[in-house]
């Protein structure tokens, strides 16, 4: 675009877009529901059903309240994709691009509005687990760190989701390829320790980016010693973050150019 | 606005084939054609949603390639498909887009309330859209592209899926606009949408304007009006045929049709003629040649062209 915005009006557009799409996730009170009560469930499940035959050498629950937390994040980005892939699909996204805003307001609006959501799951999530006996031992820095950390993940993970969006071409397909996202935190350390996997699979679980960060969080609220993991949980995250933000990116002007 | 020599190509498909174009502020023209005749991929171009692979385009007095952002400052685009927020309601829709337009707050809200009251859905306001008819929805996005005071509005076939009254007070929506000096470029497919709303309509066909003009002008490139008598027998015919001096052939099945200029005056003489020589006329109707009979005429003599062409590079 030649002929720049000021900046005032790129943080105006973008504060109607964040505005716009947090009323759309109210109002899609089903995917709500799903990110918030699918992974209390599944943490009930995991809790009371599968909990008592894993060992994990402490309280079950104290275990898998983080690799729920980014189950959690799974659900969340799902929404994600498929709403940005429901812009892109109706004529919506053609109706901002014919009038003289921010391009890019409308994906900032969807990425501050999944941060949001996820944020909420997330907190209801952690309340729930308060409530079924979890119990973490850790000061006001390391609570600070697992939020920073899990944050960091959330944003991550939101860019990959907008980037499905953005490929896929309806939002059925968006939904489809989430799955991925939905799957990783089982093939890691989220409900069960690597060591107990085939040792073929262990190499798997452990490098992949979902179980240095669930190993970081639980690092943080548990004090267990982190050691390099947490550094290990951060270069995944940014890389993550950095690479799905500039295919976004790319993908966005592809997608909404001639 | 205009546009000259426009070109556009995806991969091997040529889309817009040398398009040329002018059209007057203040007045709608429709551009005509088939499915795939290039009318959505020009107005994608002149609204700056797509770029030309070759030519140039100006809408509003600005190039809308280098100086797009004062071309979409002055536009606005109704496409095909609504582009409403479903899950919000048509109030809260029409005030996103006024603060979108910086009309602030405050303005955005006048500027809603004005819409609604235009548009008649001050009973509606707070429902989601989702819950909208066609015809409903299809005025919320027509009220959404209104909330800038366009000075060129584009409407790709605002009326396709719509049902007949919908259809009509979409119509009316679009006739009022021309009141208000606004510049409507439309395309249809439904010759009686060109008819009912256009000043000038331009043919579209294999990616080029194969005709254009008042829509008159264009009956007129196809044949002139008619005036069909229906006789209450056949002796009346014969009679009739000799009193006009129309030739035989002209008559079947106890019909005449007369070439006429579809004045009052003229199809006066015409009866008082015929009662003169004591023909028992029952019915008349005045035959004018359709929008219809216009496309297929032309986009017929062009295929036609096409097939010459082709059998002089065979030969």
């Amino acid at each position: 675009m030649r002929d720049a915005l000021e900046p005032g009006w790129v943080v105006s557009d973008s504060l109607t877009m964040i505005g716009r799409s947090l009323r759309l996730s109210i109002r899609n009170l089903d995917a709500l529901i799903t990110a918030v009560v699918l992974p209390v469930m599944l943490m009930l499940l995991f809790v009371y059903v599968f909990g008592g035959a894993i060992d994990t050498g402490t309280e079950y629950v104290n275990y898998v309240v983080p690799g729920i937390v980014l189950l959690c994040t799974g659900f969340g980005s799902a929404t994600t994709a498929v709403s940005v892939a429901a812009d892109v699909e109706e004529g919506i996204v053609d109706r901002f691009r014919s009038m003289a805003i921010s391009r890019s307001a409308v994906l900032t609006g969807h990425v501050v509005a999944s941060v949001v959501r996820n944020a909420f799951s997330t907190l209801v999530v952690v309340l729930v687990a308060v409530a079924v006996g979890f119990r973490p031992d850790a000061g006001l820095l390391p609570w600070l760190g697992a939020v920073g950390v899990l944050l960091l993940w959330v944003l991550a993970i939101t860019w990959v989701s907008v980037c499905f969006g953005l490929l896929a071409g309806s939002a059925e397909a968006a939904n489809g390829m989430t799955f991925t996202v939905l799957f990783l935190p089982y093939v890691s350390s989220a409900f069960v320790p690597v060591e107990t996997m085939p040792s073929w699979m262990r190499p798997v679980a452990e490098h992949q980016p979902i179980t240095p960060v669930i190993e970081t969080v639980r690092g943080f609220l548990l004090g267990t010693p982190t050691g390099t993991t947490a550094w290990l949980a951060l270069a995944w995250t940014v890389g993550l973050l950095v690479i799905a933000f500039v295919a976004a990116t790319v993908l966005f002007g592809r997608r909404t150019a001639g | 606005m205009e546009a000259h020599a426009l070109h556009k190509s995806y991969g091997s498909t040529t889309v817009l084939d040398g398009l040329d174009l002018a059209i007057d502020r203040g007045t709608v023209f429709a551009l005509l054609g088939s499915n795939g005749a290039g009318k959505t991929t020009t107005v994608r171009i002149l609204s700056t949603l797509t770029s030309p692979d070759g030519g140039r385009a100006t809408v509003a007095g600005h190039d809308v390639v280098r100086e797009s952002r004062a071309v979409r400052a002055a536009i606005s685009v109704t496409g095909q498909n609504a582009a409403v927020d479903e899950l919000l309601t048509a109030e809260e829709n029409l005030r996103m887009v006024g603060r979108l337009w910086r009309l602030g707050a405050a303005g955005a809200r006048r500027r809603a309330d004005e819409l609604i009251e235009r548009f008649d859905l001050a009973d509606v306001r707070s429902r989601r859209v989702r819950t909208f008819s066609g015809g409903m929805r299809r005025k919320v996005d027509l009220a959404m592209s209104l909330v800038g005071d366009p000075q060129v509005l584009f409407l790709d076939e605002p009326t396709t899926g719509l049902d007949p009254r919908s259809r009509q007070s979409v119509w009316s929506v679009i006739s009022d606009l021309v009141a208000d000096d606004v510049t409507v470029v439309l395309t249809t497919q439904y010759l009686e949408e060109a008819e009912r709303l256009a000043d000038r309509v331009a043919v579209m066909d294999g990616g080029r304007v194969i005709a254009e003009g008042t829509v008159d002008a264009l009956k007129r490139q196809v044949g002139t009006e008619q005036v069909e008598l229906v006789l209450a027998s056949s002796a009346d015919l014969d009679r009739a045929a000799r009193a006009l001096d129309v030739a035989a052939n002209l008559t079947e099945g106890g019909h005449l049709s007369v070439a006429s200029d579809g004045t009052a005056a003229h199809v006066r003489h015409l009866l008082n003629t015929l009662e003169r020589h004591g023909v028992d006329v029952a019915t008349i109707r005045l035959h004018r040649p359709s929008l219809d009979d216009v496309f297929l005429t032309l986009t017929g003599s062009s295929t036609g062209s096409s097939t010459v062409d082709r059998a002089e590079e065979v030969a």
